[in-house]
């Protein structure tokens, strides 16, 4: 198929666009990931001071 | 107005507004490069002198301007933070932060990638931009590095905006060193993109990709934002608040 | 002003006093001072050990190899420039003093390169020899590494500053200067590498004096304001 061959280029232009998409949905998925951890840690945290009261 | 821009300014504010703008950016964002991708890639006639190859312009060039527009969010962040002692402008720089190196990661991969069928080589130290953008890169570890080693948070901010804020004089320093440079050592002509002037059908394909890779840094700007308020406030009341209520925060 | 108000010391006579006052605390330390000139050898003698030594290899490469030992010696170097005062706490005393601290900051730097920079520009044509480096190529040698050591001093004390009583903050200082020192060793090495060739190459010392003088004029106070903020 002439897209995936782009005239014997192919491989550099899907990969780079495979690449952009990976880091772009690593980041993403990262970003994410830390705000539930922080998120938990500090609700964790908080539900912890409320059992003492 | 003033009194808007205080309340725009207040952390409760701006996780919960930061929230809504999550998928107002994302989603026309995504269509954009949809769009982009799939007209630079089949819709798009090829280059005169690089065949299909050139196409790689649509992932390259949104990631070399993004990685600059976050330097840029990261400096004014920096400077705001510095001048009107806003902590939310230092939160916005800490947020830019790993987004930018990951476009300039992009950037010098794709960049490379590109250069192997057009140069013959994967890396051409000749070519002041890709040059300008591994200090770029550095850069940001250098800032990452810098916030990380200091445990205080007002400290960290500050010194990352007096960091941020040199590297700023330092990469329009670069920029005209390394283009020196590389003019001392031509071997290869400086590459250029598509050619000197891109017909219609190349452009908008590429504008929109543009377009696209903005909005899109603005959605993910706007989650670690949320996560940066949210660490930064973590034993305020509203926080505290948020947490305990139904409907948690998140 | 009233007769009962001291004067208070001029700013040139605070820049003068903590120069001399450095110098003397070096002068104690010689350690400090030898320390990055016997790396600067070192790492001159390492490229041939490693790339082998034939003589065109070396003069081709001289330059280059010159330049980048003399900024690893320099980075080296910077680690001192505040960490005595640091720890003895005579760096507080810095942040209140009357005098401004860019001044303060300024004669620093100044004693710091008199005992650094300097000595490094001064060796540099034995090694250049060594290099086969024509008598003068290495004139435009010492003439780039006196205005690059200049900017490199001056900027490798903002990331002093910025990594001051940090753990592990030598690697980080590096880290944060390297970039900074990018277009120093740029100018610096590609200019010799000119005169070497016979080309124009005032270009680069121009601009490497712009840089000199941008980077005394500026430095300083992006330097103080690291200070206090590592310091608050």
């Amino acid at each position: 198929m002439d897209a995936l061959e782009m005239g014997n280029y192919g491989i550099y232009v899907w990969s780079c666009f495979a690449i952009t998409l990976a880091v772009i949905v690593i980041s993403d998925v990262q970003a994410r990931l830390r705000h539930k951890q922080v998120y938990r840690a500090i609700e964790v945290r908080i539900k912890a001071l409320e059992e003492r009261q | 107005m003033w009194k808007w821009f205080h309340k725009l300014a207040s952390p409760p504010h701006i996780y919960r507004l930061a929230a809504i703008f999550i998928p107002w950016l994302a989603i026309p964002g995504l269509m954009l490069i949809a769009y982009g991708a799939y007209a630079g890639l089949f819709v798009a006639p090829e280059d005169y002198q690089q065949g299909d190859a050139f196409r790689i312009i649509y992932v390259h060039v949104p990631s070399a301007y993004l990685s600059m527009m976050a330097y840029m969010f990261m400096a004014f962040g920096g400077a705001i933070g510095l001048i009107w002692r806003m902590k939310l402008a230092h939160a916005v720089g800490a947020a830019a932060a790993p987004i930018g190196a990951a476009f300039t990661f992009l950037a010098l991969v794709t960049g490379s990638i590109w250069g192997r069928p057009m140069w013959g080589t994967w890396w051409e130290w000749g070519d002041p931009r890709l040059t300008s953008e591994l200090i770029l890169l550095f850069l940001y570890f250098g800032y990452m590095a810098l916030r990380s080693s200091i445990d205080d948070t007002a400290k960290a901010d500050k010194a990352c905006a007096v960091l941020a804020l040199v590297g700023v004089v330092n990469v329009v320093i670069v920029h005209y060193s390394v283009v020196w440079w590389s003019s001392l050592h031509q071997g290869q002509t400086l590459f250029k993109e598509g050619g000197p002037a891109m017909d219609k059908s190349m452009l908008y394909p590429l504008l929109a990709m543009i377009l696209g890779f903005t909005l899109l840094f603005g959605a993910l700007l706007a989650r670690r934002i949320r996560t940066e308020v949210l660490y930064r406030e973590r034993r305020t009341r509203w926080v505290r608040e948020m947490i305990l209520s139904p409907e948690g925060g998140k | 002003m009233n007769a009962a108000t001291p004067q208070q010391p001029g700013m040139l006579v605070g820049l003068l006093a903590i120069t001399r006052r450095d110098l003397l605390l070096a002068w104690k330390r010689p350690g400090d001072v030898l320390n990055p000139l016997f790396f600067f050898a070192m790492v001159c003698t390492l490229f041939p050990l490693a790339v082998g030594p034939s003589a065109e290899q070396l003069t081709f490469s001289g330059p280059g190899v010159l330049w980048v030992a003399a900024l690893l010696a320099t980075l080296l170097s910077l680690n001192s420039l505040f960490l005595g005062d640091h720890e003895d706490g005579s760096l507080d005393q810095l942040l209140v003093s009357a005098q401004p601290l860019p001044v303060l900051v300024l004669g620093k730097t100044l004693a710091h390169w008199l005992t650094s920079g300097l000595p490094l520009v001064l060796i540099s044509p034995v090694l250049a020899l060594t290099y086969r480096m024509p008598g003068n190529v290495m004139g435009v040698l010492m003439l780039t590494l006196l205005l690059g050591s200049i900017c490199l001093s001056l900027l490798g004390s903002i990331g002093a500053a910025l990594t001051v009583g940090l753990n592990r903050g030598t690697a980080l200082l590096s880290l944060l200067i390297l970039p900074l020192a990018m277009p120093v060793l740029l100018l610096g090495a590609n200019t010799v590498s000119l005169a070497a060739g016979n080309e124009l190459y005032s270009t680069g010392v121009w601009a490497l004096a712009a840089y000199a003088v941008a980077a005394i004029s500026l430095a300083p106070y992006a330097t103080a304001a690291a200070l206090r903020i590592s310091n608050e």
